[in-house]
């Protein structure tokens, strides 16, 4: 009997095939791993360009939307409580934490998380430099810095201010103590710190 | 996370009505505080009633010259507005010293007053908590109370309220706009919104059941330096331990304190007598009924050192 190679399969295959399913209009796999029972509403999101209908219990936050429903695991869970930073996507051009928001709360808004960073010809220039820098050790705050780190650079040049803004009154500079202020809500449990702001700084031509 | 009922308010009429009538409803905004609770179930809302969509978004210039800022004016979006920079410092101050830039750019102006204690029984479910279970007992009380209350607590809790926006709304003696669900408004200075615990530490602030915010609006603009300083145990992203809101004018000077009571903390009788008593008398009569523990008394120094720096450094 002749034996058929099996295809390799890793975490995020097992995790795609579940959740493929999920995409258009789902098991509703609960998130949380709690038993459900509870009511679903149907959520049309836009997620890096791509639309997704969503059939999701009422209590499922954006980040678990994007995980275990649409299957882009690349947003981490560090610890869904708004204090990380880990789960920051980009959302209508701001950057905010997919843990403390309702899927439901998102309809027809466009959603941009790592996965949809890249361009068609290869890394994000902000993903370029985080390599270049060795800007991780573990990796697991990476696609929230990086995430966070490109909508900041837009807020800087949308004139937004920072606590550290010395003139409210005139433009924000793209100081390095800018970025580091501007970076507080995504902790780094390596303490990858200097090197993710030296990528940072290098990709916003920091002075 | 308890499951509940969401849906989307169609008007403010609508939201009001539904927050009426459905028992254990809660309105959600940007859903910050309420979804970080809900999640360890100290609110456990049956349901939601998103207010995302009402037209609540908009910072307008009042008859009176001051501005009125919509309830679902985003946190960063109030900071940057050019006229609060530019006539309002304090506030945009108070708003940047708070939370990160990701949260910011989700708060709002009714959440971010309506934000619940930091108190840490209040968020660990297993002990008992006046706050989050009434009758149950409080446990900071002889437990750890550093970044607790020294004044305007009671013997039932000895909570603080965290928030840095609203310390800001106090020394500019703002007024918050209520809405029920017959359309009735009312005006109500930021001053009596949050109130002391007393026997009753559950119940936060004036407003009832149905009441909805619209707006929180600012006086006109008065020449004046203002000056937001936040205390806290690092350079960004944690809340206070002691924060003072300053608005100094050529005769005149205005301070709230954050961080030390129950709502913002403030003194217009002393603040009158401060050009001639002085910054110390000023702080002690500021805190002259102060209950500090031994862990937190450290916070009426502090107060009253950050007070004196910044009169000195402002003044005339
Ligand atoms: C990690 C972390 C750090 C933080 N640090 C700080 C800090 O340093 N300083 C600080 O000030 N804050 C801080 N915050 C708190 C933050 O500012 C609040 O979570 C936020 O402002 C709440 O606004 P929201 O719109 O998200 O409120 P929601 O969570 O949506 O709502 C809060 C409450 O307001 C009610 N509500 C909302 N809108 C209305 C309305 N129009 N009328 C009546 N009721 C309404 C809701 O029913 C709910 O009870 C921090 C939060 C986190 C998670
Ligand atoms: S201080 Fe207030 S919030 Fe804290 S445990 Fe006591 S009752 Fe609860
Ligand atoms: S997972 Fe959202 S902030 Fe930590
Ligand atoms: S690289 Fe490990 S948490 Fe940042």
């Amino acid at each position: 009997m002749t034996s058929f190679p099996l295809p390799p399969v890793d975490r995020r295959t097992v995790l795609a095939g579940a959740t493929a399913a999920a995409t258009a209009y789902s098991t509703g796999l609960s998130a949380a791993g709690l038993a459900s029972g509870a009511d679903e509403q149907t959520v049309t999101l836009r997620v890096n360009g791509q639309t997704h209908a969503l059939k999701l219990e009422e209590r499922t936050t954006l980040l678990d939307a994007l995980r275990e429903h649409i299957g882009l695991t690349g947003t981490k869970k560090g610890c869904d409580h708004g204090q990380c930073g880990a789960c920051t996507v980009i959302v209508n051009g701001r950057r905010i934490n997919s843990c403390l928001t309702l899927a439901l709360m998102h309809e027809g808004d466009a959603v941009t998380t790592i996965e949809g960073l890249a361009g068609r010809d290869g890394q994000h220039p902000m993903q370029a430099a985080f390599v270049k820098h060795d800007a991780f050790q573990c990796g697991y705050c990476t696609s929230g810095q990086i995430c966070s780190s490109v909508a900041m650079l837009d807020e800087i040049k949308a004139g937004i201010p920072s606590h550290v803004t010395e003139d409210l009154n005139a433009e924000p500079k793209r100081t390095p103590e800018e970025v580091r202020e501007r970076m507080s809500g995504n902790i780094c449990r390596c303490g990858a710190y200097s090197n993710i702001l030296d990528a940072i700084n290098e990709v916003s031509g920091a002075v | 996370m308890r499951a509940f009922k969401y849906s989307r308010a169609a008007s403010l009429k609508d939201a009001a009505a539904r927050l009426a009538e459905t028992p254990n409803a809660k309105l959600i905004a940007g859903g910050t505080n309420l979804l970080d609770l809900m999640k360890l179930q100290i609110e456990t809302p049956e349901a939601l009633i998103d207010v995302n969509g009402l037209p609540l978004d908009q910072i307008e210039v009042t008859q009176e010259g001051g501005l009125r800022v919509g309830a679902l004016v985003r946190n960063t979006d109030l900071a940057a507005d050019v006229r609060v920079r530019r006539d309002y410092p304090v506030l945009s101050r108070a708003i940047l010293a708070g939370a990160s830039q990701q949260l910011r750019n989700r708060a709002t102006t009714a959440g971010n007053l309506l934000q619940r204690t930091r108190c840490p029984y209040f968020y660990d479910t297993d002990q008992p908590c006046n706050k989050r279970k009434p009758g149950s007992g409080c446990s900071a009380i002889g437990g750890y109370s550093r970044g607790l209350a020294v004044i305007g607590a009671s013997e039932s809790c000895i909570a603080t309220y965290p928030g840095d926006m609203a310390v800001a709304l106090r020394v500019l003696d703002a007024t918050v706009q209520i809405s029920d669900a017959d359309g009735e408004t009312r005006d109500l200075a930021l001053a009596d919104f949050h109130r002391l615990p007393g026997d009753a530490p559950q119940v936060e602030n004036d407003l009832e059941k149905g009441e909805i915010i619209t707006s929180v609006t600012l006086p006109k603009p008065v020449a004046s330096r203002q000056i937001y300083r936040k205390i806290r145990d690092r350079a960004s992203y944690a809340f206070a331990l002691v924060s003072v809101a300053a608005v100094i004018g050529k005769d005149f000077a205005r301070f709230a304190i954050g961080g030390v009571a129950p709502k913002p903390w403030r003194s217009e009788t002393a603040e009158r007598e401060l050009p001639q008593q002085g910054v110390a008398r000023f702080s002690q009569a500021l805190f002259a009924d102060a209950t500090p523990t031994r862990e937190n008394r450290f916070k009426i120094v502090l107060a009253e050192r950050v007070l004196q720096s910044t009169w000195t450094e402002n003044r005339g």
